[in-house]
């Protein structure tokens, strides 16, 4: 196997683009990847994408992305598993360069959510549950975290309040993202007083709607150096799955397939929870953030919440997460989520964060999620010395 | 519309059949031919009950496509008393009455429809264990 590295990365602002259509975001995206790595020559395109059957009408998206960015005759193909298509695109990239079958490879990952109405975009995300035994008796994906949530609350004796500071934080590292689509502030009054989606989750516990496009290139770690001047290595890159329904889980709040993802991609790196320098984690919802963290082992069953009280989370704290505003704040283009993350890890080990820089990061992990956790991929990227 | 599907489910929806693992005894709902506790085959078809408990419960404000017009509905896990959990909407109850281990049992309800020339699905939802307050006893029948 060969070690590989990310010598581009591209993204476009998360928004409501109705004045671009999913290939021209996704173009967006993969151009600015391939100018940023400076690669002449690209063997082949991986397409993260969720929803483009149900929401825009077209699937193929490999065929049509790789000819409308000029890149038309290399192979491509689209990469589905649900809110973690990006991720799961990645780590077929990564096996295509580490099994030696492609050199230079580009992942992007695309969402075009915003065409569509509210209740058509909420059947098609919950199609990421169980059809016939979820999704058909009428739980949106909302109210599967709603029923994680509640039951957290239940057993670990935790109000609702007590998840506000995973909203305030990610806020608060969004305004200065410029490619976020919430960058403001809020507080815990607006916190407590957000409109009801699927009690107890309200809109400051929930990741948005919109749409999104962003993009790595990947090639071997030996060539890296030549294109750019401070490649990130891949340490690590690991799936793994667990039941699509919530009510066949072995243990409801355990997120099984986090925990397995992270322990396997620990075990690639050589390194334990304590290494890690940021976690660009999956908070679709505040109560992901917390079972995630407790997952990989970053807090004790039970007490991932207090994390956030405890400024555990923040910038400056142990252990950072969304850095960059996350999935709540930066926002949610699902398919495009996963390399959103990657992105904002590698603008943090180039120290290129800005005003969001923690501070000598050199081992940083992002993990996706798709489904309330039944696809799970875990990247650990390092900057390479 | 999708009514061959429906039409699969059937016993799932109407009667609530499961499976049984011939090896462990594990009771599976809903059925998965294997047993998520041994991995042996499991194709016994075994009915429950219909009664439980509610294991985690959330109202929906904002419902997918196709349910607009039951929102807001509640939708819980429920723990059957022969051991999984079943995801379902509950009925005849408001969401503020509900709380974590309150009795349920199945009954049959319309899950959804699909407009006028489109099939109506029915199936499981649960509803608070009806208990009779005054049974017939000396008391009421010396009024």
């Amino acid at each position: 196997m060969r070690d590989v590295s990310i010598i581009g990365i591209g993204q476009t602002p998360v928004g409501e683009h109705w004045e671009k259509s999913l290939k021209e975001l996704a173009a967006d995206a993969i151009s600015s990847a391939i100018k940023d790595a400076q690669v002449e020559r690209v063997d082949s395109l991986y397409v993260g994408n969720m929803c483009s059957g149900t929401l825009n009408g077209q699937e193929h998206l490999g065929a049509l992305i790789s000819d409308w960015v000029g890149l038309r005759g290399v192979e491509a193909v689209k990469i589905e598993a649900a809110c973690g298509s990006g991720a799961a695109a990645l780590r077929l990239g990564y096996i295509a360069v580490a099994g030696e079958l492609a050199d230079f490879v580009v992942v992007a990952g695309v969402e075009k959510m915003t065409d569509r109405p509210g209740e058509q975009v909420t059947a098609a995300l919950a199609m990421a549950s169980d059809g016939d035994f979820e999704a058909q008796n009428g739980l949106s994906f909302v109210a599967l975290n709603a029923l994680l949530m509640r039951r957290y609350m239940h057993e670990y004796g935790v109000r609702h309040g007590d998840f506000a500071p995973f909203a305030i934080n990610a806020h608060k590292n969004a305004v200065s993202n410029p490619c976020a689509l919430f960058p403001h502030a809020v507080t815990a009054e607006d916190f407590r007083t957000a409109k009801m989606i699927a009690d107890p989750v309200n809109l400051l516990d929930s990741s948005p709607v919109c749409d999104g496009a962003a993009a790595v290139v990947l090639c071997p770690t030996a060539l890296a150096r030549s294109f750019n001047a401070r490649p990130v290595r891949i340490r690590a890159s690991s799936s793994a799955t667990d039941s699509i329904a919530l009510h066949d889980r072995r243990d409801l709040l355990g997120l099984e397939a986090a925990g397995l993802s992270a322990t396997k991609a620990y075990s690639q790196a050589k390194v334990t929870p304590r290494d890690i320098d940021l976690f660009e984690l999956h908070d679709a919802f505040t109560i992901m953030s917390v079972l995630s963290l407790e997952a990989c082992g970053f807090a004790e069953r039970g007490r991932g919440v207090r994390l956030g009280a405890e400024g555990d989370i923040a910038l400056g704290g142990r252990i950072p997460i969304t850095t960059m505003g996350g999935l709540k704040a930066r926002g949610h283009p699902v398919g495009a989520t996963g390399i959103y993350q990657v992105i904002e890890v590698a603008l943090q080990l180039r120290e290129q964060a800005g005003a969001n820089q923690v501070r000598d990061a050199r081992l940083g992990m992002a993990q996706n999620i798709g489904g309330s956790g039944a696809t799970v991929v875990t990247t650990i990227l390092e900057a390479v010395e | 519309m999708e009514i061959a599907r429906h039409w699969r489910l059937q016993r799932h929806r109407y009667s609530l059949v499961g499976e049984m693992c011939n090896r462990c005894g594990e009771k599976i709902f809903p059925a998965r031919d294997v047993c998520p506790q041994c991995n042996a085959p499991a194709k016994t078809p075994f009915t429950f009950s219909g009664k439980g408990e509610v294991y985690s419960y959330s109202t929906v404000h904002h419902p997918p496509e196709g349910f607009e017009h039951f929102a807001p509905y509640v939708v819980a896990l429920v723990r059957l008393v022969e051991g999984p959990l079943v995801a379902a909407q509950l009925t005849d109850v408001e969401g503020e009455k509900i709380e974590i281990g309150m009795p349920v049992e199945m009954v049959t309800r319309k899950l959804r429809d699909d407009g006028s020339k489109g099939t109506i699905v029915y199936g499981y939802k649960f509803r608070p264990v009806i208990v009779s307050r005054t049974p017939l006893g000396a008391k009421d029948a010396a009024l």
